[in-house]
């Protein structure tokens, strides 16, 4: 476990680099200690576990994103006007295509370092998706977006949302043969909203598809409306992170009062900073080596074409596969289509799965009655309906996206077409199920070979004979910091408190009537837990961990509130509370 | 067809395929003995010695299936009327004579070589007329327009065989193959026939300059350089997900994972 095994990385040594970081730092301190707001947030701790840099990689990709889109700007011609192409890329001299592609081409060809942009756009564009995914799973499963996050957790899934438009509408730009297709089913998916599908396709497209306009109209979007919005959003929620101090990782000296890591200046400035780095050169590096999206290759938009294996770029591959899986239904009443096989596949599974994400830490609260803050996170297996569910959504998730690579599956395992989408209309509805039922198995044996843990201590693998010939294994004792981190369940959901029947014998009126019975009921399910074993002061469900209870974590018990800032004059201090001897423990 | 695969495992089917083999035997044999070659002139551009020899690579090879005359079998369709441009696509792409039925004939190294295919096509071709074989300045490349090639390939063949002909799926098992090895020949040839699920594209649909152009588009794009680094099988955005998500998530979890090591507490 990387939380672990810490030792206080600053604490231990000062490096020549330390040195100059620490000069610097008394520098700035020197001239702006009036500025006592600088301070307070150079000294903001951030903790140290990969996890937390995910977002940072969807951040910074945002930053490419605008500075890599900014320079497209200046050579991308939104424009349907159609030309014949005589420029440098000779094999498509003489065909005819929009301004849009042949300005794509011309960035491509002609325009200094201009496909490297291209490239970059591009990939940034995947990976800001990916890190925005990878981001969400962790605060979903981590439980961080618990009271007081649920506003940024709201916002993320804004974010969310705004980055698929941004990046569909992106990728149509360029008026390819692939964006094209892509652009072609939006149609139908808008057309296939009962009545006013027509006049809203019209409304968009200014006419009949795809016309002259909606190039121009998407441009603008892309370039200005949606990175506008992100913008804000982005900035928003980092405000709101940095207000509200990250979460932590369960760990020795780690309670819901204070945050334990290093002060942002100046290591955790030096580490982002690197970070920033290290996106960029993978970007870099991704878009130097790797070819994305070959306009050149797909040709221009051609109304009467469609490859094989178009898809769209992998963020949308769910929508994709939902199409693919859902069956042909369609209704013909009153003189209007209802395209059930467009608009149910289309709205319905990303309806739920945002919707859902949004109601989630309201429904958890509401089933748990958890009224608490939480600051420190919870491992995974520790709630492990939570986990399960998630698991079960990524699994029902990612059969869709798979199925809408389908046919470039069936082609290179050589499966039949049909088999696929038969595979996945089964497996969309089962594996969910199986994901949840194993999940919450593994994590509930995992909670079992942790309370095993605590009570006996390590297996060292040293098998000894006792003097009656019998053979045991040797068992070392559980260093403490590892203890801190088995036995952090405080924060995992609450079952509902036995005041279900108080001693009136009269039942809570919350948990009365049928509503009140699914709340017990569903509270059952997400709080089922292995417990603790009793004697070292968690076996039920403590709300003593960072309330001063019960002395874990007691050198920052008695801090008066959540320590935002270090308690001393530099990192080092809180740095050294978290290091060695804590007597306080067991 | 289907009964066929079913049954053929059983071992009467063994006995049952012998005595069909003798009762054909017999009942050709009575033919060729009665009329002699039945089809011999009727293909004034191969000489008969090539049509006879072809006739015997025919018998030897593929009569199995396709029965003594061409004239098909439960296991193989008729030949007659399908044109030397047909036997030499399916030969010289090494999909005839077929090894066993399976959803669709594969592209293998050809067993007979060029003179001998020509020999059968020249048979094959005698029994009455299809397509011929394409010469050399109706499948060259020269002076071909590619872009208009890749607008025709777009629009007719993509939607099978991808934009750039790297293949795709279709339904049953059955799939759009790459058309990375194919030659000139070879890809006007299967224009001609429609082998399989691929449609006819006669000269009428799409003119010879037209499919020459379209040649031209498919041989040179294979060759084309890729400006901007790997291919990644230039198969579209599912690749490049997968590259994404592997080469750009994967390694800034790595380094992730290295900026906030820590060092180790000495026990
Ligand atoms: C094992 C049985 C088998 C053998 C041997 C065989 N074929 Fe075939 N052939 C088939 C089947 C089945 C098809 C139809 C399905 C397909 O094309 O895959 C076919 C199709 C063809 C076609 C395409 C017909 C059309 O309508 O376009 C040609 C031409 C052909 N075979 C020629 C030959 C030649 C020439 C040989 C010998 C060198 C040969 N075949 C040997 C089974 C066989
Ligand atoms: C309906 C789908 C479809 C379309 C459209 C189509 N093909 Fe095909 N094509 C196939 C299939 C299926 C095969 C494999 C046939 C076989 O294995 O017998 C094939 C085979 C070929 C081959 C032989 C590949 C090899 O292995 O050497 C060539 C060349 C080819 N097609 C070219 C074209 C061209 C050029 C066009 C457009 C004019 C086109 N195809 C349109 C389905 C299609
Ligand atoms: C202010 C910020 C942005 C600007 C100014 C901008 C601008 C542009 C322009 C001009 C193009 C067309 C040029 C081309 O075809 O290569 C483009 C394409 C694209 N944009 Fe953006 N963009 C911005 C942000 C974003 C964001 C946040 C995303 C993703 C979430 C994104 C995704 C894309 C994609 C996928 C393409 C297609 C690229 C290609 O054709 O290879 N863009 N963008």
């Amino acid at each position: 476990m990387t939380s672990t095994n810490e030792a206080p990385a600053g604490a231990a040594g000062e490096g020549p680099v330390e040195k100059v970081l620490a000069g610097t730092g008394t520098f700035l301190d020197d001239r702006l200690h009036a500025a006592k707001s600088t301070r307070t947030l150079l000294k903001k701790v951030f903790p140290d576990h990969w996890t937390f840099l995910l977002g940072e990689i969807a951040l910074y990709s945002f930053i490419i994103l605008l500075l890599t889109g900014t320079f497209l700007t200046l050579f991308f011609k939104p424009s349907m006007t159609s030309l014949v192409y005589h420029g440098t890329y000779s094999r498509l001299d003489g065909v005819r295509m929009s301004e849009a592609y042949a300005s794509t081409l011309n960035i491509s060809f002609d325009v200094r370092g201009g496909l490297l942009m291209r490239q970059i756009h591009h990939w940034a564009a995947d990976l800001f998706m990916a890190a925005i995914m990878a981001h969400m799973i962790r605060i979903f499963f981590t439980g961080a977006y618990r009271k007081p996050r649920e506003l940024n957790w709201l916002i993320g899934i804004t974010l969310f949302t705004l980055g698929m438009l941004e990046g569909l509408f992106g990728y149509s730009l360029p008026d390819d043969l692939l964006s094209g297709a892509g652009l072609r089913i939006l149609e139908g998916v808008i057309l296939g909203i009962p009545i006013v599908g027509t006049y809203i396709s019209f409304f968009l497209f200014g006419g009949q598809f795809p016309g002259m306009d909606i190039i121009p109209r998407l441009y603008i979007i892309h370039v200005l409306l949606i990175p506008g919005l992100l913008l804000a959003l982005i900035t928003a929620h980092l405000f709101l992170m940095f207000h509200q101090k990250h979460t932590q990782m369960p760990g020795k000296g780690r309670t819901d009062k204070n945050v334990v890591g290093q002060p942002l200046y100046p290591y955790f400035m030096a580490k982002t900073g690197a970070f920033f780095f290290f996106v960029f050169g993978v970007l870099a590096l991704l878009s130097a080596l790797a070819q994305i999206n070959p306009v050149w290759l797909y040709g221009p938009y051609n109304p009467v074409a469609m490859s094989a294996g178009s898809q769209p770029d992998f963020y949308m591959g769910m929508l994709e596969g939902a199409l693919r899986i859902f069956p042909n239904w369609s209704w013909n009443l009153w003189g209007h289509t209802f395209a059930w096989n467009v608009l149910i596949p289309a709205l319905v599974p990303l309806g739920l799965l945002f919707t859902g994400a949004a109601l989630w830490p309201f429904l958890e609260r509401w089933i748990t009655g958890d009224q608490r803050e939480h600051h420190v996170n919870d491992r995974p297996r520790n709630a492990a309906t939570r986990t399960a569910i998630g698991i079960a959504v990524i699994t029902w998730y990612g059969i869709m996206w798979l199925e809408g690579a389908n046919d470039v599956i069936a082609d290179h395992f050589q499966i039949s077409l049909y088999t696929t989408t038969e595979i996945a209309r089964y497996a969309v509805v089962i594996g969910p199920v199986i994901a949840y039922i194993l999940t919450k198995r593994i994590c509930l044996g995992l909670q079992r070979k942790d309370a095993a843990t605590l009570l006996h201590g390590y297996e060292t693998g040293i098998i000894q004979m006792r003097p009656n010939g019998e053979y045991v294994e040797l068992h070392a004792p559980v260093p403490e910091e590892e203890r801190a981190v088995l036995e952090a369940r405080t924060t995992a959901p609450l079952p509902l408190e036995a005041g279900s029947d108080d001693d009136s014998g009269v039942p809570d009126p919350a948990l009365r009537g049928p509503v009140g019975k699914l709340r017990l009921a569903l509270n059952r399910v997400v709080t089922e837990s292995v417990p603790l074993p009793v004697g070292n002061g968690h076996g039920t469900n403590g709300h003593g961990n960072g309330h001063g209870g019960n002395g874990h974590g007691s050198s920052v018990a008695g801090e008066p509130e959540r320590a935002a800032v270090t308690s001393g004059e530099d990192g080092k201090t809180l740095l050294g509370r978290d290091s060695p001897e804590d007597p306080g423990e067991h | 067809m289907s009964w066929i695969i079913a049954r053929r495992r059983r071992p009467v089917a063994g006995y049952a395929v012998v005595l069909l083999g003798l009762i054909a035997v017999g009942v050709v044999y009575a033919a060729f003995t009665t009329q002699g070659s039945p089809a011999s002139a009727s293909s004034p551009a191969a000489s008969s010695r090539e049509t006879a020899v072809g006739r015997q690579l025919f018998v030897q090879n593929c009569s199995s299936c396709h029965g003594l005359l061409a004239q098909g079998t439960n296991t193989g369709p008729s030949l007659i009327g399908v044109g030397a441009a047909a036997v030499d696509f399916q030969v010289s792409t090494g999909r005839m004579p077929l090894k066993e039925i399976e959803a669709q004939a594969q592209r293998k190294p050809p067993v007979l070589n060029t003179a001998q295919t020509h020999a059968i096509a020249a048979y094959i071709s005698s029994l009455g007329g299809g397509p011929a074989i394409p010469g050399a300045s109706q499948v060259s490349t020269q002076g071909a327009d590619t872009g208009l090639g890749q607008q025709l390939f777009t629009s007719n063949c993509a939607q099978c065989h991808n934009f750039v002909g790297a293949g795709g799926a279709l339904t049953q098992g059955k799939y759009a193959p790459a058309l990375t090895a194919s030659t000139p020949t070879q890809i006007y040839e299967a224009m001609l026939t429609g082998p399989e699920a691929m449609p006819v594209f006669n000269d009428t649909t799409i003119t010879p300059s037209e499919k020459r152009d379209m040649i031209a588009y498919v041989t040179e794009t294979r060759s084309a350089p890729n400006p901007g680094g790997f291919s990644l099988g230039r198969v579209g955005p599912v690749t490049e997900g997968l590259v994404g998500w592997i080469g750009g998530i994967g390694a800034l979890v790595l380094s992730a994972l290295w900026i906030t090591a820590k060092r180790r507490v000495h026990e």
